[in-house]
């Protein structure tokens, strides 16, 4: 008897509609991201995250219609990041029926927003989304820094500290996401998850660079991550949720099956 | 008409529970209407309650005494069924350890407790806290929500405190993290679950539904 480790499809979405690609035979409209949401959850997602990629304010309204409509069909956890800078926004994305949010840029300009956020809806709706990528060191040591606007911009933040101002402040999950790994196929920056997980209490979600379901696995075995991210291994139908799960059953690790 | 009542004290997320009761209404094909609200006189006009909760407990019972929150509860914990879900669960003890120490309603006795800071597993195995995520729950009593869900089902949880009960007969359900901990208590109408129902998929939702159903008897 013991907690299991989460597998956690990842929609992308532009103006209400899912990017990068979903192709599943078998769905009316695959690019709604509400009939992928639900598709996944019947695959046995353990978790949903939705990530707004929308640049206008103007669509973010159309965001918030897609979240509510997710959130009256899926009956899992349901966390919404992209353009979370401000309570009002959190608040709104609760009251369309999202169970966590996720901070990622608005964290690196303002800190306290992590704890202001923490402080009104708790620490169980507050993810901080975190971007590293690897940077060299002057002792050969693994170092990594974090990287904002889809890793084009650096800013001199050390991961491993970044993260436990965040959980200092009152993060209570982080989605941490190899921007070296990351669309690359070749798995999981291990090192970094591992050093990252140990480094907090606070669970963390592997995320950046899945190819195939090995890579789901070392996730949790080597890089001791609490729950694995992945797009588009599940979206192009490569495999299914219920197909990873019983993978990572396989290896020995903990699933909700 | 089957009326609930989701206690609104200004905590977070209710609209996903208020959602998963219309779909699960919905689907027993009875009318089901479901009042997100502060409002006493609903409440009171409701056929069930539910009073949910996240968050830190010091701002929770904050604004369960502003709103007389306490006094709703309890005058509907005599008359009508109640589910208690997550905080709202731990509301309902005595006192918690949250935030230096916080008096809580004291329907129930017993005392909500921190994780720690070095919780482990049996096989010395370090544990994260919050715990969260999908633990497998022991029904240890039968109970009218338990209908049609498999023992040792597992349900999404979220906290970093846990209630340690006092009376062991109204604990009808376990599960074990680092130690074993009350997942649900049941007392006369009302039964409290530390996971959350609403976001447990088929077995969360399947307990709501037998939620419609109860009559407030074991």
């Amino acid at each position: 008897m013991a907690l299991a480790k989460r597998i956690i499809p990842c929609l992308d979405c532009d103006k209400g509609r899912v990017v990068k690609g979903v192709k599943f035979v078998d769905i009316r409209d695959a690019g709604d991201p509400v009939e992928v949401a639900k598709r996944y959850c019947e695959e046995g997602a353990d978790e949903i995250t939705f990530l707004d990629i929308t640049a206008s304010h103007e669509d973010r309204a159309t965001t918030v219609d897609t979240v509510r409509a997710i959130a009256g069909q899926v009956f899992i956890p349901l966390t919404v990041g992209g353009g979370i800078r401000k309570l009002e926004d959190i608040r709104t994305m609760l009251n369309a029926g999202a169970d966590k949010v996720a901070i990622n840029t608005a964290a690196v300009s303002n800190p306290e927003f992590v704890r202001e956020a923490a402080a009104r809806f708790g620490s169980q709706c507050t993810v901080v989304a975190v971007d590293a990528k690897q940077v060299s060191s002057k002792d050969d040591s693994l170092k990594w820094e974090i990287f904002t606007h889809g890793g084009r911009n650096s800013t001199g933040l050390d991961a491993i500290d970044w993260v436990k101002r965040m959980v200092d402040c009152g993060a209570g999950e982080i989605l941490l996401t190899s921007m070296d790994r990351d669309g690359t196929k070749i798995g999981f920056d291990l090192a970094l998850n591992k050093t990252v997980s140990q480094a907090v209490q606070v669970p963390i979600i592997a995320s950046g660079g899945v190819g195939n379901l090995e890579h789901l696995a070392e996730g949790v075995l080597v890089g001791e991550a609490d729950a694995v991210l992945a797009a588009s291994i599940f979206h192009f139908g490569e495999y299914s949720i219920a197909e990873a799960k019983k993978y990572m059953a396989s290896k020995g690790i903990e699933i909700r099956l | 008409m089957n009326k609930v009542a989701v206690i609104d004290y200004g905590m977070g997320n209710l609209h996903s529970v208020a959602k998963a009761v219309e779909h699960v209404g919905y689907e027993l094909g009875e009318g089901t209407e479901v009042h997100v609200t502060p409002d006493p006189k609903i409440i009171a006009a409701a056929d069930r309650v539910i009073f949910p909760g996240v968050g830190a407990i010091r701002d929770c019972m904050a604004e369960i005494k502003r709103l007389n929150v306490g006094h709703i509860v309890g005058e509907a914990m005599k008359t009508k069924p109640v589910l208690a879900i997550c905080v709202g669960m731990q509301a309902l003890m005595q006192h918690s350890e949250e935030n230096d120490g916080v008096n809580c309603l004291g329907f129930m006795k017993g005392q909500v407790k921190y994780f720690g800071d070095n919780l482990i597993d049996k096989n010395s195995q370090r544990l994260k806290v919050p715990h969260m995520g999908w633990n497998e729950v022991k029904q240890t009593q039968q109970h009218s929500l338990w209908r049609d869900v498999p023992d040792n089902s597992r349900f999404y949880f979220v906290h970093s405190y846990y209630v340690k009960a006092d009376d062991s007969e109204k604990i009808t359900g376990t599960t074990n993290y680092g130690t074993e901990i009350v997942a649900t208590l049941a007392a006369d109408n009302i039964f409290a679950t530390q996971f959350h129902p609403e976001k447990s998929q088929t077995v969360g939702l399947t307990m709501l539904r037998n939620f419609l159903q109860w009559d407030g008897q074991n």
